[in-house]
């Protein structure tokens, strides 16, 4: 378990002020001029080797990310931005650091623009959080008061600017090229990669693009060091990290703890363990709606971290864990995904456009049992249609809740179907 | 040269290319609806996918640039898999109508359906279904077959330069529209019914007329503007049912405009059938035999310096080379094929678009000079607004036009040209500093009655700012009429000064010093001013002309004829015939010559093949037949004083400029939708 002294954000649940006075004792800012001291290959060094993968899902290292990016600042100037759209069904990470740990997102801000060569950061936030982009905005004009941000941030001769953007509630927006677009003031759509974002992204000038946590524990990495980070964890898979667990347990809840923590320890200790005890358990989504389900006897043993839930054929995505128990009508929990993302399809490709309406349909008949049982194979055949073939990730998301549901719960499904015909035989 | 690999094979691609264009190059088909060469690449359809390695997913090949080393993949169960995969994706929310469906024949969704799509439908679910949209009188819609490839959008945004179509919704909701529904405003709306690789927009005119493969389709030429554009005629039986591009990189690229298109239907209406001859102040039907003898009588008893001829916009160059020759050996010499009097001058050069239209593609700084080129050629205003994308910088002087592209408006008053000759302007220090700078000088400016000072101040601002040099010659003159480079480069014109033009044979008409008028397909003069000569209109169309006439002979309009057409850049190209003239009406050179020989000075040919040869006689230009004969720079227009006279439209009405569009219903609609748009505007 995840020492306190080790902890980043320790004001993660508004216990104490959120603002400037607040942040400040809690060791925000300070020596941000220094470490900018230290030069942009060094910081970007240090990234590099505390292992900080990218938060956002994906889970890219944040540090070879911002190394991707031109060294020299050219013609076009470049951009940082920051995704705040946090719409994965069961996150809700970034919206506690930008309530209650504005600060933190801040100074990462400055840090990683400056390690980037951007002298200016869009904060682009999910339009539904209201209250945090005041607290944001509140934030960031208090920083400019205190000459934190602005002509001469942190007395450090770097010119940086932050500008908070509205997004207006599309899921798609959170990919990092639709998210470019809606900036850009378009139709929030994925863009054909490549060009990548580092070459030609925001207005075509190289831009990087960093989830709210990624950046906000960057200022912590930097002070107390790259092995500090690295120390925590696995190889591989290191530092703390932001966990949500919702669903069927006692108390759901936001925590940061370390890294590769067992799924069920984190469970039990954190939330209180599941609804009726751990033999209560039916199965967990562990990282976000995106990844596919786990059943109980995977959960016993998994690591929540990159590679061991990989090794399970799910993924970390988020960290946003799902629990559901025995009461849970697991193909109908699949299903709402679907609908999920058949209303959040873009529409731009074909195979993502067509095909989650397809697979929602057949779900929404799975959970009923109106269908044959050869149309499960149907079904995972479709959904590997999608996979893959689609020019952004929402394609396989939209794949792998429903491959995962047919790799572990297949025989539910079937006595469904059965279930179905024999009553309307009867 | 990059080096990658393509199923095996090893090959050199040019760099720059995407992998689906080097595929093509190595002979590999990749099936695509979203991707077009023309249009920006979208990437959406997948339909393209590739194997490339090590790359774990297959690549949309229409987007992925081409790295040295590449190893391709097209022939693996992966590609075959993926391409399947698609193809029943877009077929499963495509209503499976073909049989009822425009595009049946020639719709790229059933032929890659063929080609790469499974055999039976796995889809039990109820199929969408989605609102028509009303775009206008030419493109009809039935959006339910849209498969979303966004061509339409793509082109109406980067070609057409009115970005009125997108899509709205999300999903399996999104729709291809225009949001507030309306007609699209471009003169090229008509491509994206051959963009659409589905029957979602289709032909409104052509709509269920009729079935591609029951069409014959002859290789033709446009007359509608000057440009020459390249054009497949679609015909059955006697009806030409309607009109295609056909590609041609110097000319249209691959589009036309709308009046190219839709103004065919006004072949099938008000046409000369067969001879009139007019007595008692009516026109009564005559024979061949009689009509011939009234005009070889009438022509023979006139002294040839009352004698006068004009030739129209739409005639071909043998019937301009036949009609010259007889009027000619008559010893007349009033010959004009300039309906609008404009200016020109000796050397070949003062009348053409010296650059070639391909030249645009190559030009930095454009001046355009009293000409609205979003009407009088819409497919080179496409091209014009090309290369502004690309960077070239834009002036006008002359009245304000909305060309699709921001401009510089260097002033209303044509005076500016000698201004810009005396005192170098911010503009003309660009032209000068351009490496390929350009003028265009519209014709609407040339047929001013100062035109020829007009021409000559254009000439030399051309030299004064480099325009002309010895590599590059960008004094482009945009003529208007499909007839008028051939006619002049036929020498339909006054020999001499004493011999009379357009302008003066209407004075000398109205003096009656005129007493016998042939009109060849000219409908574009002021009839009222004829007097009372006794006028010969030979063409197709009762229109102005035929109804002044006192003697019609029925010609062939340019889908019914074997016609030579020079087109602005002075290209000499022929035109095939589709469907024979209706009812009595024969080929115009033939008239002629028939004539000829009841005057008694039968001309000296007596097939096609003659006549042709005696345009080369004439010029031998029309021995180069497809390509643009040299050009030599001289000496021309005048140093006279650009007057204060206000500027004249050429074109009132894009959608009706000439008999056949005249009489066209569709152009009667387009006219108007374009009618109400303007009073709604205003």
């Amino acid at each position: 378990m995840l020492k306190d002294n080790d902890r980043i954000f320790t004001n993660l649940y508004g216990h104490s002020e959120r603002f400037l006075s607040g942040a400040r004792l809690r060791g925000d800012w300070e020596g941000t001029g220094n470490l900018i001291k230290k030069g942009k290959e060094s910081i970007i060094n240090e990234i590099k080797e505390s292992g900080l993968r990218g938060r956002g899902g994906a889970g890219f290292s944040t540090g070879l990310k911002w190394s991707f990016m031109p060294k020299d600042v050219g013609e076009r100037p470049h951009y940082l931005v920051i995704n705040a759209d946090e719409g994965e069904p069961g996150t809700c990470k970034d919206r506690e650091i930008m309530r209650h740990e504005p600060h933190k997102l801040l100074e990462g801000c400055l840090l990683a623009g400056f390690a980037m060569g951007a002298h200016v950061a869009y904060i682009y936030v999910r339009g539904e959080f209201y209250r945090e982009i005041e607290v944001l905005q509140h934030a960031i004009n208090e920083a400019y008061d205190a000459d934190l941000i602005g002509d001469n941030a942190c007395n450090s001769g770097w010119k940086f600017d932050v500008y908070v953007h509205r997004g207006s509630g599309a899921y798609i927006c959170g990919e990092e090229t639709a998210l470019i677009e809606s900036l850009e003031g378009k139709k929030g759509q994925p863009r054909l990669k490549p060009p990548f974002p580092a070459n030609a992204g925001l207005y075509g000038c190289p831009t990087t693009v960093n989830n709210v946590e990624s950046i906000a524990v960057v200022p912590e990495i930097l002070r107390r060091g790259a092995s500090w980070f690295s120390g925590l964890g696995r190889p591989n898979n290191t530092g703390t990290k932001l966990f949500n667990i919702s669903g069927h347990v006692e108390q759901p809840c936001t925590v940061e703890e370390e890294m590769s923590i067992p799924l069920r320890e984190l469970i039990e200790k954190h939330a209180g363990g599941v609804r009726g005890g751990w033999n209560n358990l039916l199965a967990v989504i562990p990282g976000g709606a995106s990844v596919p389900v786990l059943p109980r006897k995977l959960c016993d043993n998994v690591l929540m971290d990159f590679d061991s839930l990989a090794e399970v054929k799910s993924g970390l995505g988020t960290a946003a864990v799902m629990v559901m128990d025995k009461s849970t009508d697991i193909v109908a929990a699949i299903a709402r995904l679907s609908a999920f993302y058949k209303h959040e399809s873009c529409g731009q490709c074909t195979p993502c456009r067509e095909g989650t309406g397809w697979m929602y349909r057949m779900m929404e008949r799975m959970v009923t049992g109106d269908a044959k049982i050869e149309e499960i194979d149907l079904l995972e055949e479709v959904t590997k249609q999608v996979e893959g073939h689609t020019i952004c990730a929402l394609g396989d998301a939209a794949a792998w809740p429903i491959q995962g549901l047919i790799r572990h719960f297949r025989p539910e499904m079937e006595d469904r179907i059965s279930q179905f015909k024999s009553t309307k035989v009867a | 040269m990059p080096s990658i690999k393509i199923n095996g094979r090893d090959i050199e691609v040019e760099e720059g290319l995407t992998v689906l264009q080097a595929c093509e190059e190595a002979g590999v088909e990749i099936p695509r609806f979203c991707y077009h060469e023309r249009l920006s690449i979208a990437g959406n359809c997948r339909m393209c996918l590739v194997e490339m390695e090590p790359s774990p997913k297959p690549i949309a090949s229409c987007a992925m640039p081409i790295n040295d080393g590449m190893v391709i993949h097209t022939d693996t169960d992966l590609v075959k898999k993926a391409r399947e995969g698609v193809m029943e994706f877009l077929l499963i929310n495509h209503p499976l109508d073909c049989p009822i469906c425009d595009q049946g024949g020639e719709c790229d969704l059933q032929d890659q359906a063929m080609g790469y799509g499974l055999d039976k439908s796995r889809f039990l679910e109820s199929k969408r279904a989605v609102k028509n949209k009303y775009l206008g009188p030419l493109v009809s819609t039935i959006m339910t077959r849209c498969i979303h490839c966004t061509r339409c959008i793509r082109f109406a945004q980067e070609i057409a330069g009115v970005p009125e179509l997108g899509a709205t919704g999300r999903g399996e909701n999104m729709e291809v529209g225009t949001y507030v529904e309306k007609a699209l405003s471009s003169e090229l709306s008509g491509n994206l019914v051959d963009l659409c690789p589905v029957g979602a927009l289709t032909s409104k005119p052509y709509e269920f007329k009729a079935r591609s493969w029951e069409l014959v389709k002859t290789q033709s030429i446009d007359v509608f503007d000057a440009m020459g554009s390249n054009i497949r005629i679609d015909s059955r039986g006697s009806e030409v049912m309607r009109v295609l591009p056909r590609i041609n990189n110097s000319i249209n690229e691959e589009w036309i405009s709308d009046k190219t298109r839709h103004a065919c239907d006004g072949l099938g209406r008000q046409r000369l059938d067969r001879p009139y001859v007019r007595r008692n102040g009516k026109l009564e039907e005559e024979s061949w035999d009689g009509v011939l003898s009234v005009i070889a009588e009438k022509m023979i008893n006139t002294s040839p310096k009352r004698m006068a001829a004009i030739a129209g916009d739409l005639v071909d160059c043998e019937s301009l080379v036949s009609l010259k020759d007889l009027m000619q050996t008559l010893g007349c010499n009033n010959l004009d094929c300039r309906q609008d009097s404009g200016a020109f001058g000796n050397p070949r050069s003062s009348y053409i678009f010296n650059s070639g239209i391909k030249g645009i593609d190559r030009a930095d700084v454009i001046l355009l000079i009293g000409c609205n080129p979003r009407w009088e050629a819409p497919v080179l205003n496409a091209r014009i607004r090309k290369q502004y994308l690309n960077g070239a910088i834009i002036g006008v002087i002359g009245p304000e036009f909305d060309l699709t592209f921001p401009f510089e408006h260097l002033s209303p008053d044509l005076k500016e040209i000698k201004n810009m000759l005396e005192h170098p302007s911010e503009f003309s220090d660009k032209l000068a500093k351009a490496r390929r700078p350009m003028l265009v000088l519209g014709s609407g400016a040339l047929a001013r009655e100062d035109g020829e000072a007009i021409l000559g101040a254009a000439r030399d601002l051309a030299e004064r700012v480099n325009i002309v040099n010895s590599e590059w010659n960008g004094f482009n003159v945009l003529q208007r009429a499909a007839s008028r480079v051939g006619g002049l480069d036929l020498g339909f014109v006054p020999k001499t000064n004493k011999d009379l033009g357009t302008r003066e044979i209407l004075r000398a008409a109205e003096k009656k010093e005129i007493d016998v008028i042939y009109l060849l397909g000219s409908d574009e003069i002021e009839m009222d001013r004829l007097g009372d000569a006794f006028v010969i209109y030979q063409g197709h169309h009762g229109d102005a002309g035929a109804h002044r006439a006192d003697a019609i002979l029925p010609g062939a309009a340019y889908t019914e004829k074997n016609g030579t057409y020079v087109n602005l850049e002075g290209r000499c190209q022929r035109a095939l015939r589709a469907v024979f003239p209706p009812g009595e009406a024969k080929e115009d050179w033939a008239i002629i010559r028939a004539l000829s020989e009841r005057i008694g000075k039968k001309l000296p040919f007596d097939n096609l093949l003659q006549v042709r040869e005696r345009m080369s006689e004439v010029n031998p230009i029309f021995s180069n037949v497809n390509k643009i004969s040299e050009a030599s720079w001289g000496e021309f227009g005048s140093r006279g004083e650009i007057k204060d006279s206000e500027f004249i439209q050429p074109i009132e009405n894009f959608y009706m400029t000439d008999v056949i569009s005249r009489a066209s219903a569709t152009m009667a609609e387009c006219t108007e939708v374009a009618l109400a748009k303007k009073e709604k505007a205003a």
